[in-house]
């Protein structure tokens, strides 16, 4: 009845038409959702989301912080998940490179000049991370453990690990909370770039995703990840030490999520708590696949995803909606996005039209 | 890669169907917030239309004592959690008392929900105060230094933050605090509980030295300290052969921790457990353990119908009516606030009869009255000891304040927030 053939080639206008039309459609689906749901006029909800992400100066720079913060962990996951390495651990690699920054800042405020304190910062929290990332690579590469397991678990040590430090740093005793560090002098803290606020986070941010980008397509060292990932006995074969290269490769993808929480404490919270890392470590896996590791659809998808998370705080406090309401149309848009890409490599036809030989 | 993606997809569709199932409530309230949709609509436009300079005349008017206009005012809110989590429905709940007793339309109130301790509630705090709220209430501890980073930079705009502690050494005149005298009603509901036990030492199922309470406290913190021991004291003014022991979960909402740690007292002798955590977590256990229980913010008796007692709890309306009044007045708002059962800021949640013992009313309503009237101090010194001593004098390091006159133990009196942090005999504190 229906025939599906591959694609052999796919213009990009008609690859992109089908994009928009699938956003399209799914924006329509939302608005029948939503009027079945709550009754509310979708049109009304779409605004609120819109002005909610970049309706004014404030909300575009808090999304596009937050989009950058989240956009830094996939970059760093990017690697890992092409060599088949299963990263869960972004959480604890940012986790502790907040925790290092954060240990900086408060100890070593006016004690330090501040080109000192900040490499001292910078480089201490990618520090973290890269051991958080290289653990488990030491033990994959020569006892073959699981990697999942093992990078999932060390994040609850890395929050143990915060939930240590907070007590020597807590504000006050007992509270649990260490409040803003250096909320007076801004020691530590990253100064604006330009004139903006958030300047320098965005700029070492898309510095990094550049140089990912490159390293990762252009580099030897990219194209034996890619071999890896793609078969291990292949690697073998052709003289690649799968090993050097797995343990390698968690350096960086650690020592990123390391400087992410360098970025977030910083550059964005000037606090730490357990909650600092906030899940992005695992959004920003969802972010790394449905980008297919492309530098450029991890920006878009980065900034959709947080787009839609601020426009949820705007609809909750217009029409009361809570974050679900908004987790469904992000669900049905990302199900449409996807389901788009089935019909750019393959083509549908109704089996009656073309009878084939 | 496509396989797992595809795996990826399934399971985010699968949450968000599970999001739909959940988000009922939602559907109840939508028809009256649809209504005002368009009346929102129409006000915020203006309010983005007002300019900067009419804005600033408008609080320079206030300033001078002549208040702002009911229409022109609008007042906003950081919550930490929504209406499903009892700490910020009773904050809600206290806005509504208020919006209803100033007569402020649904658009005069803005709320940010689900609010996290950390930049997001900078966010909220400059983002409320861009769409014109002239006054803004937070209600988490975390909040603090957020709001007065917004505060610095919004001078004319009134900040109050529940729990707190800075108000008044931030330097800062548009920053308040206010909490509410919680340790009445915590010592009220503490006499709920030493009804109960004396009860079972009657009825035999208990023997009188075996008369061990388990508090399942937040974080070893002023206010969780003042709050135990608050509680204890109620009970052991019934029940003098009562002792407690204290654990902490480290957070101020988690079901399983609340639940676990309540099934750990449980298991080690405990024969009532109260609470200062915000979930039903320790109602939960305690109704399949069979093991009374006084909860906390909401009554407890949906989740434990036969061993809920009664529940300590807070009104926040009597406060956030009186500063949004003073705005209108053109008052200042006290920098640090915090009242008790006589200006009806705290109270008791319904008993229930199903498992309090005999004359609890009666005697509820005595101890009530005795704290309204003044003639009855919580912490009243010939009450506790600390190493078998009565207190008489206590301060704080870098303090200069003298907590202990008069017989008793000036809790809140210096300054919103709990100062209450010592611990006295009877009581067992399990860190872990």
């Amino acid at each position: 009845m229906i025939h599906i053939s591959k694609r052999d080639d796919i213009s990009f206008a008609k690859a992109w038409g089908i994009r928009i039309i699938a956003v399209l459609l799914s924006l329509v689906v939302c608005a029948v959702v939503i009027i079945a749901l709550t009754r509310l006029n979708p049109v009304e909800v779409y605004k609120a989301i819109f002005d909610g992400a970049v309706g004014t100066k404030r909300r575009s720079w808090a999304t596009i912080r937050d989009a950058a913060i989240l956009l830094c962990i996939a970059v760093a996951l990017t690697p890992a998940f092409k060599m088949r390495f299963w990263n869960i651990g972004a959480e604890g690699q940012v986790l502790m490179g907040g925790v290092l920054t954060a240990f900086f800042m408060i100890n070593f405020a006016g004690k330090l000049p501040a080109p000192v304190l900040f490499a001292a910062m910078i480089v201490s929290s990618m520090a973290a991370g890269l051991v958080w990332g290289l653990i488990p690579a030491v033990f994959k590469a020569f006892w073959n453990t699981n990697e999942t397991l093992f990078t999932l678990m060390l994040n609850y040590v890395a929050m143990q690990i915060t939930t240590f430090c907070i007590v020597f740093w807590e504000n006050p005793v007992g509270s649990n909370t260490v409040g803003i560090i250096n909320s007076k002098s801004k020691i530590g803290w990253l100064p604006p770039l330009f004139g903006l606020t958030y300047g320098w986070n965005v700029v070492m941010i898309l510095a990094v995703t550049l140089a990912m980008h490159i390293y990762l397509k252009y580099s030897k060292q990219g194209y034996e990840i890619a071999v890896v990932g793609e078969s291990e006995k292949t690697a073998r074969y052709v003289g690649i030490s799968v090993k050097k290269v797995i343990m390698r490769t968690m350096a960086i993808s650690g020592a990123l999520c390391g400087l992410a929480g360098f970025i977030l404490v910083s550059g964005s919270g000037h606090t730490i708590s357990t909650s600092t890392a906030g899940g992005r470590g695992f959004t920003a896996i969802i972010v790394a696949w449905l980008s297919k590791f492309n530098a450029g659809a991890m920006i878009l998808v980065s900034f959709f995803l947080v787009f839609m998370q601020k426009g949820a705080m705007q609809i909750a406090s217009q029409f009361k909606l809570n974050e679900n309401a908004s987790d469904i149309i992000t669900g049905i848009i990302l199900f449409f996005i996807l389901g788009s890409e089935f019909f750019i490599n393959y083509q549908v036809k109704m089996a009656g039209k073309h009878k084939e030989g | 890669m496509k396989k797992l993606l595809s795996i990826v997809l399934a399971g985010a569709m699968a949450c968000s169907l599970a999001a739909c199932g959940g988000s009922k409530p939602a559907e109840s309230t939508a028809a009256p917030a649809a209504e005002t949709t368009a009346a929102a609509e129409e006000t915020k436009a203006e309010a983005e239309e007002t300019t900067a300079a009419e804005e600033t005349k408008a609080e320079a008017e206030a300033a001078q004592g002549e208040g702002i206009a009911k229409e022109d005012l609008k007042v906003g809110f950081i919550f930490i959690g929504d209406e499903n989590e009892g700490y910020t429905a009773a904050h809600y709940a206290g806005a509504k008392k208020m919006q209803e007793e100033i007569g402020l339309t649904d658009d005069q109130m803005i709320i940010k929900w689900t609010v996290p301790e950390d930049e997001s509630c900078y966010d909220a705090a400059v983002d409320l105060a861009e769409q014109g709220c002239q006054i803004i209430f937070g209600n988490s501890f975390g909040f603090e230094d957020y709001m007065i980073q917004a505060a610095e930079e919004y001078p004319e705009i009134q900040f109050c933050h529940a729990t707190g502690y800075q108000a008044a050494s931030c330097g800062l005149e548009n920053v308040h605090n206010y909490f509410t005298s919680v340790f009445e009603s915590r010592y009220v509901s503490g006499v709920v509980a030493g009804l109960k036990l004396n009860e079972m030492i009657a009825d035999g199922t208990v023997t009188e030295d075996a008369c061990k309470i388990g508090y399942v406290g937040a974080f070893p913190y002023a206010e969780v300290v003042s709050g135990y021991t608050s509680f204890f004291l109620g009970v052991r003014s019934v029940c003098p052969s009562a002792t407690m022991e204290v654990t902490y979960t480290n957070s101020w909402a988690s079901f399983d921790l609340e639940k676990e740690a309540a099934e750990a007292l449980i298991a080690d002798g405990c024969v009532l457990i109260s609470q200062h955590a915000d979930t039903t977590g320790a109602p939960t256990a305690c109704e399949a353990a069979g093991v009374p229980v006084v909860g906390y913010n909401i009554s407890m008796i949906p989740t434990a119908p036969t061993q809920a007692l009664t529940s300590a709890s807070i009104e926040w309306g009597p406060y956030t009516t009186y500063a949004v009044q003073c705005m209108l007045d053109g008052k200042a708002i006290d920098t640090d606030w915090c009242h008790g059962y006589a200006e009806g800021a705290d109270k008791i949640t319904e008993l229930n009869e199903a498992a309090i013992a005999e004359g609890t009313a009666d005697k509820v309503k005595e101890v009530e009255d005795a704290i309204k009237s003044g003639s009855l101090h919580v912490f009243d010194t010939s009450t506790w000891t600390v190493d078998g001593k009565t207190l008489d004098t206590y301060k704080k390091e870098g303090i200069d304040v003298e907590y202990i006159s008069d017989g008793y133990f000036h809790e809140s009196e210096f300054g919103s927030a709990p100062a209450f942090d010592i611990r006295i005999d009877g009581i067992t504190e399990k860190t872990n």
